[in-house]
């Protein structure tokens, strides 16, 4: 599949907004007064509401995107968008609770929690139900898109945490996420390994129902150039460098914030210092998601000389 | 909305014969040509006369070999296009409901002034059935040429999609396969008519029929190869002839 740059952008930084926000419903201690109660739901939505404006961008017409919140009885697309406007309004109403009263309202909180993580579910459920791309349909997709929204939320919470309380503990917990995070994720590779075309039974014999007679592959494709299904879903450049781009995401993502989540935890340092895990885990999830997308298989390419190209 | 029809009158549909297509792109064409001018926004093309052209189709004619294990291979031409499956995928994943499948004849559309180009639609069709057009950024597809079968200002021969009306092997058959009895369920069970790619799950409409089986030339008998005929030369030319056979 063609990894855009915006839907990699919607999956990568929604994520860690609605996961970011999650946290901040379940009360995980953060700095007061008024300038804390802006800035920090500030930065939560404003991850997430940068990760929705990206998607439409991903849209050839933006401007009906509006029409996206009817179909949510059968759509996913659908479900994504309105359980995330709905989840964004409680936690605006969540927010100027706490900017008026300085008080966070558990309640509701916890009723944004579960709102984030369920459009965190439904933006991966956009992926993972398309039978089209095996290494997608799979209840690891969205298991991946949570612990990472929520590692995500959870390491930058306790970073901004560092600003009142010196909680050390808090960044054990982080190591914990962070490495099953990825133990996620490594599952999620494990299965992609088996999980080509062939293996869940689309061939090129299957595609054009030639296979009682013989092998069979493409002697010409319908066309001298490429069209959109070629460049959208017939992408093979980018997995080219699939292995060192899996070095780099676990470099990115995994070492480097275990590394520094490790030092925080080991020395008690104060968890500030995981602002900065938080940052090189999001690098890490950029090229993670990239990889989601370029090494995807679609069943449409066995019409143009198979997923090898 | 986007949900599917429990269950539609009529089942219309494309019989799609691979052994008498001979892969001459005609359908192409004159889809394209009705398509540009009929339902929705015209079939944009890119670069047309250019190094790259690029545009947007309804039906491509795909071209396979196929070889058996003990004989010649065979050239099969594959034409493809928008299947209006039963448990069509495209329409369940559309969040604005401009795909939908209409339940008094099964035809699959995308209402453009509804579509968002979002293309998820494209990604879940296994088939490679739909396509952006690059100018108007909405989702094309097949339209079984709406606006022809039921279009009563045209003849009544022109009443079927511009690809079955124009394929000039007969390799095209329109009709409706809800009706057991229909020109098209009768080639199917006749033919042994199959699906594309069954494991999707998408029960597609249309059925392709398989290539006929090619007699093997093992199966020929062997035949005695013919001997040049030998002129016979006269003259100076036959004397020489006769001359030099004599010395060996």
């Amino acid at each position: 599949m063609h990894p855009a740059i915006s839907v990699i952008f919607f999956t990568v930084m929604s994520g860690a907004g609605f996961g970011l926000m999650a946290m901040i419903g379940v009360g995980v201690p953060l700095p007061g007064g008024l300038l804390a109660a802006f800035l920090i739901p500030l930065l939560a939505g404003g991850l997430a509401v940068a990760g929705l404006i990206a998607s439409t961008f991903h849209l050839g017409h933006p401007e009906r995107a509006w029409r996206a919140f009817s179909q949510w009885r059968s759509s996913w697309l659908s479900r994504e968008g309105c359980a995330s406007v709905i989840t964004l309004l409680l936690f605006g109403l969540y927010t100027l609770i706490w900017m008026v009263t300085g008080e966070r309202a558990l309640w509701l909180g916890l009723l944004i929690a579960a709102g984030s993580l369920v459009t965190v579910y439904t933006t991966a459920m956009i992926y993972a139900q398309l039978k089209t791309v095996p290494h997608w349909h799979t209840g690891l997709t969205p298991t991946c898109y949570l612990v990472f929204s929520l590692t995500c939320g959870y390491v930058l919470a306790t970073g901004l945490s560092g600003f009142v309380v010196s909680n050390s503990d808090a960044a054990g917990l982080a190591v914990l996420a962070i490495a099953l995070a990825w133990i996620v994720k490594y599952m999620w590779w494990k299965h992609a390994e088996n999980a080509s075309l062939a293996d869940s039974g689309s061939t090129m014999e299957t595609a054009t129902g030639l296979g009682n007679i013989g092998k069979v592959r493409l002697l010409e494709r319908p066309h001298t150039g490429e069209n959109y299904l070629t460049r959208e879903m017939v992408h093979v450049v980018g997995r080219k460098h699939a292995a060192k781009l899996r070095k780099i995401a676990l470099l990115l993502g995994a070492a480097l914030p275990l590394l520094i989540t490790l030092a925080v935890w080991a020395f008690t340092a104060s968890t500030l210092w995981m602002v900065f895990a938080f940052l090189a885990l999001m690098a890490g999830l950029f090229v993670e998601r990239w990889l989601f997308f370029a090494e995807a298989e679609h069943a449409v390419s066995l019409y143009y000389g198979g997923p090898q190209g | 909305m986007t949900s599917l029809p429990q269950s539609t009158n009529k089942a219309l549909g494309l019989v799609i014969d691979l052994d008498t297509c001979v892969g001459c792109h005609a359908c192409v064409v004159n889809c394209k040509e009705w398509n540009t001018g009929g339902y929705g926004a015209p079939l944009a093309d890119l670069d047309p006369y250019g190094a790259e052209p690029e545009g947007s189709w309804l039906n491509r004619i795909h071209t396979f070999e196929v070889s058996p294990a003990d004989a010649p291979a065979s050239i099969v031409h594959f034409p493809k296009s928008c299947l209006h499956c039963a448990d069509a995928p495209c329409v369940t994943v559309c969040p604005t409901g401009a795909s939908y499948k209409r339940e008094e004849d099964g035809i699959v559309l995308v209402d453009e002034d509804m579509c968002i180009g979002c293309g998820l639609c494209a990604w879940s069709c296994p088939y490679g059935a739909r396509e952006m057009d690059p100018v108007e950024n909405v989702m094309k597809k097949c339209t079984l040429c709406v606006d022809r079968i039921y279009n009563e200002n045209i003849p009544e021969v022109d009443r079927e999609p511009a690809c079955v009306r124009t394929c000039p092997a007969g390799a095209r058959h329109f009709g409706d396969f809800a009706d057991p009895n229909s020109n098209v369920s009768q080639l199917v069970s006749e033919r042994g008519g199959f699906d594309l790619m069954p494991e999707m799950g998408t029960s597609p409409v249309n059925k392709y029929l398989p290539p006929r089986p090619k007699t093997k030339p093992s199966s020929c008998g062997s035949a005695t190869p013919l001997t040049a005929a030998q002129p016979k030369a006269g003259g100076l030319l036959g004397w020489l002839d006769q001359a030099l056979e004599k010395l060996g």
